[in-house]
């Protein structure tokens, strides 16, 4: 009879219109580390929030028991209470505080409301050395790098007396030393009957530490595997994680392709505040008339960073590269000579990047090229109207007309004013970041209709996404990215999930030349 | 009768304050008697909250943005100030000085834009501090003293009145300014209809509109009629009239204005769509400068002195105008003529209470509560009809969640 600190069984979680976990089993043995995979959206953060209570009792269904006792969380706090302690892969430190004031932040050593600054200290510096960080107390967070935080976090999951500690992508933002020390920090923790849960997409790591692993694939658990038992390999934590059918989810494709169109050579790209951090490095790619060509890569891996510096240097600090189009070198300094230039940009964040929300979709539709509504920078309000409605018809966005507000629109069909509003500018290159996130299956395909249309009427498209299988089923080729750089890419014809995800997850594979 | 109550609901926000300005207006025409709207009251009206007007228009600008400028009453009293210095002391004519102040305005403007859109240090700080460096530097400018009388020419701008072209015991050019802006507004209205109908866009019904047209043109007539029979219409009104023609214009029209709009809805989508938000920022608040700088002549032609208090609380005048007005904190909402409407909500109160002798302290008080008033009654609104909204868009978006659409029926015009 093994020991579990946490069984979690049949856990279903729904949101409207998503069914985000179905049937869900997570079993935890006492004092292992535990991963659990999964592509995005597989479910694995929902299933923590549902765990530590984020989503409270209540809002999901099914049981989680705590040494076999069942278990109500109504808040963090009371998951915390029961010693289980969740650290995102946003760092929720306050940067400005003292290392110790962040490990008691909430939780302080306090009498009456008067802290104890003996006590905070005392502790802080003993809790330091058990993660073994050797920074002062009293120093602000903000001068520790992302790895000293990461074990700030872990010091301050100690403070409270944490017995299972859940790490979202812990290494994503580490360099090799600083995720080898985590690492052996969740081994030395283990030592001292600390459980841990794991999320990575590092297969490398998670083969090394794991103990046990629990692969999530569209919101089901597939399987749970056990590393002693010598038979878990990448290969086969890849198949567990990607293997469903490509059914006929996408439309043909149709038309030429023709001769290229955008070419871009040695795009690097600094972090916009932290001096000297390098998020693109060295990418190159070409882009045919007519193309649909993939960038794959994991969050993190530069993609968008490299779309919205190429589109105008709308991100980040520029260092080098060139664009060329039709073999004429092209100088784009900002979004307006981006579009100028017959540059597109559909984010991957509509409400934040995409939409003005309150104003109504002829004015969303309009506003990236309003020269073709205006004469002498007078817009003309009748031939906006004529224009928007018509490109709200093309684009089959469902809406009472175009003085609708975007804000009331569903995501859907936002997403289909944003892409309407970029089709408007008559782009030759159009880069689409996720342009199907967060989109129902019926959406989902009338995006890909419009965008298999745009390509066949002789455009260039550049299409960032997160989900493979629209990868596969949409592209002519498929670039892969892997921490800022270009790792490799793969023609229609030879392209699968396996070696997509390989290319995305290995550490660093030398950059291959394009053919 | 469906069409009217939709109509009604949905412009409640735009029409709300119109409503209540008209409720206020009727509230004090019966309170003092008749006082208010007597002829002479009227013309007072418009002069004494003139310099408001203007500052509120730009206030608009700035608040759509999403920023605020505290700074306005004392860029009215350095302008002021240095005026009264070149005209008097130096003895430059009217039509030097006016331009030049102006320019000194947009200027202050450019300043202060300068570290707001390009160094992106908050509004509200770096006019903060143009608050108190423009109210020290009028200070140094006039020692401490007020300067005056000054020229009849520029005492016009404040307290003049535009000559009529015949002799009669009404204003015959106000009552033919009054019928000409009647039949613009009628016009334009048409035509815009006209477009919308062959367009096939839905409007309101013939019935409705004609409703609407004629209670335009009665409010306008009788408006001009008011003034005619007084002296006529004030220099400073004609100014303010320009103003919101060409502003409205701007804001409404022009891609300059939309661009206003978009870097104030959401700042990162405008860049993103190739707006040069910098740019933007920049100029409105040259603009606002160059308004305030035009107020500050028009406040201090009509105390016909430049003092070193001048402007003290305009800025907090304007501010509450364009709230009350509609506009959102933040930024993206608003519009010209609801920041006048603001405005005239805050001048016929302050005009009223003064009529029925409320002291300032009660005055100062029930203003507050009118502005709290009327921004929680607009976010109330704003709440409600975003609850409907949430349920009609359930409804709307049931038929796009099922099977994926076939290519064919794709063309077709959205049943909804």
């Amino acid at each position: 009879m093994t020991d579990h600190i946490l069984r979690m069984s049949a856990i279903t979680k729904e949101f409207p219109g998503v069914m985000a976990l179905a049937d869900v089993d997570l079993e935890v043995e006492r004092g292992e580390i535990h991963a659990l995979m999964g592509e995005n959206g597989a479910g694995k953060s929902t299933l923590m929030k549902v765990l530590s209570g984020v989503y409270p009792h209540g809002s999901y269904t099914g049981d989680i028991l705590v040494d076999d006792k069942v278990c109500a969380f109504d808040g963090i706090k009371d998951s915390e209470a029961a010693g289980i302690v969740i650290i995102h892969q946003e760092l929720a430190l306050i940067p400005q505080l003292s290392i110790a004031e962040n490990i008691f932040l909430g939780n302080e050593r306090a009498r009456r409301g008067v802290i104890d600054w003996g006590r905070t200290t005392g502790e802080a510096t003993e809790l330091l050395a058990r993660v073994g960080l050797d920074a002062d107390p009293s120093m602000p967070v903000a001068a520790l790098g992302v790895g000293g935080q990461q074990l700030v976090e872990i010091a301050k999951a100690l403070s409270k007396r944490v017995r299972l500690l859940i790490l979202d992508e812990p290494t994503s933002a580490l360099n090799a030393r600083d995720s080898d020390t985590l690492l052996a920090l969740l081994d030395g923790l283990r030592e001292h009957g600390i459980t841990s849960i794991l999320i990575s997409h590092k297969l490398e790591e998670i083969t090394r530490v794991a103990d046990s692993i629990t692969i999530l694939r569209d919101g089901r658990t597939i399987e749970t595997l056990r590393t002693d038992s010598g038979e878990v390999t990448e290969d086969r934590i890849i198949r567990g994680m990607v293997g469903r059918d490509l059914d006929h989810r996408f439309p043909e494709r149709e038309g030429d392709i023709g001769e290229v169109r955008f070419r871009v050579s040695g795009w690097t790209v600094d972090h916009p505040t932290q001096s000297g951090r390098r998020v693109v490095e060295d990418v190159g790619l070409e882009v045919r008339r007519g193309e649909i060509v993939g960038i794959a890569g994991l969050m993190g891996a530069g993609r968008t960073e490299f779309a919205m510096s190429l589109f105008g240097r709308s991100y980040g600090r520029y260092v080098s590269g060139r664009v060329h189009r039709d073999d004429q070198e092209l100088r784009i300094r900002d979004v307006g000579d981006a579009i100028a230039a017959g540059i597109a940009y559909v984010p991957e964040d509509r409400k934040e990047l995409g939409l003005i929300l309150d104003d109504d979709i002829r004015r969303n539709t309009t506003l990236a090229a309003l020269g073709k509504v205006s004469r002498r920078r007078v817009i003309d309000p009748g031939q906006e109207v004529v224009l928007a409605e018509e490109s709200r018809r093309r684009l089959g966005v469902k809406s009472r007309d175009v003085f609708q507000a975007a804000a009331d629109l569903s995501g859907g069909n936002q997403q289909k004013v944003v892409l309407g509003k970029w089709v408007f500018t008559d782009p030759e290159l159009l880069i689409l970041d996720e342009p199907t996130r967060g989109i129902d299956v019926g959406a989902k395909y009338e995006i890909y209709l419009i965008i298999r249309r745009l390509a066949a009427q002789g455009r260039s498209v550049l299409l960032i996404s997160s989900e493979l299988p629209e990868l596969l089923g949409m592209c002519d080729r498929i670039y892969v990215m892997n921490r800022g750089r270009i790792t490799g890419q793969l023609p229609r014809e030879s392209a699968a999930q396996e070696p997509l995800m390989r290319l995305m997850t290995t550490a660093s594979t030398p950059r291959r030349d394009a053919p | 009768m469906i069409a009217l109550r939709r109509l009604m609901r949905e412009n409640a926000r735009q029409y709300g304050m119109l409503m209540a300005l008209v409720v206020i207006v009727v509230l004090f025409e019966i309170l003092t008697g008749g006082l208010l709207l007597r002829p002479l009251n009227v013309t007072n009206l418009i002069m004494q909250n003139s310099y408001v007007l203007i500052l509120a228009i730009g206030m608009m600008m700035v608040i759509i943005t999403g920023h605020i400028d505290l700074s306005v009453g004392s860029i009215v009293a350095f302008v002021g100030a240095t005026s009264a210095v070149m005209l008097t002391g130096w003895g430059l004519p009217t039509l030097v000085v006016v331009p030049l102040a102006l320019l000194m305005g947009a200027l202050i403007g450019a300043w202060q834009g300068f570290w707001i859109a390009y160094v992106r240090i908050p509004a509200f700080i770096v006019t903060l501090a143009g608050m108190l460096i423009f109210r020290g530097a009028t200070m140094i400018v006039l020692g401490g003293e007020s300067i005056g009388p000054l020229p009849d020419s520029l005492r016009a701008l404040g307290s003049g009145y535009v000559p009529d072209i015949v002799d009669a015991p009404v204003h015959v050019l106000t009552l033919v300014l009054g019928v000409a802006a009647a039949a613009v507004l009628v016009w334009t209205q048409s035509r815009s209809r006209a477009r919308s109908l062959r367009h096939g866009l839905g409007t309101s019904s013939a019935r409705v509109f004609a409703l609407k047209q004629a209670a335009l043109v009665a409010v306008v007539l009788t408006f001009a009629f008011v003034l005619a029979v007084h002296r006529g219409i004030p220099v400073v009104g004609l100014l303010l009239l320009a103003l919101i023609v060409v502003f409205s214009f701007v804001m409404n029209a022009t891609t300059m204005g939309r661009h206003v709009y978009a870097v104030g809805g959401n700042e990162k989508a405008a860049m993103l769509s190739g707006v040069k938000t910098k740019e933007t920022t920049f100029w409105v608040f040259v603009t606002m400068g160059a308004l305030s700088a035009l107020a500050g002549l028009v406040f201090m032609a009509r105390l016909n002195a430049a003092t070193p208090r001048a402007g003290t609380m305009f800025e907090l005048d304007a501010i509450a105008a364009a709230f009350i007005g509609g506009a959102s904190a933040a930024g993206g909402v608003g519009t010209v003529i609801g920041a006048v409407v603001g405005a005239l909500v805050m001048g016929v109160m302050n005009n009223g209470m003064s009529l029925i002798g409320l002291g300032v302290d009660w005055q100062q008080g029930i203003k507050g509560l009118v502005l709290l008033a009327a921004v929680a009654f607009d976010i109330y609104n704003k709440n409600r009809v975003g609850t409907r909204r949430r349920k009609n868009r359930a409804q709307h978006t049931a038929p796009d969640s099922g099977e994926p659409v076939p290519a064919q029926e794709k063309g077709r015009a959205p049943a909804m």
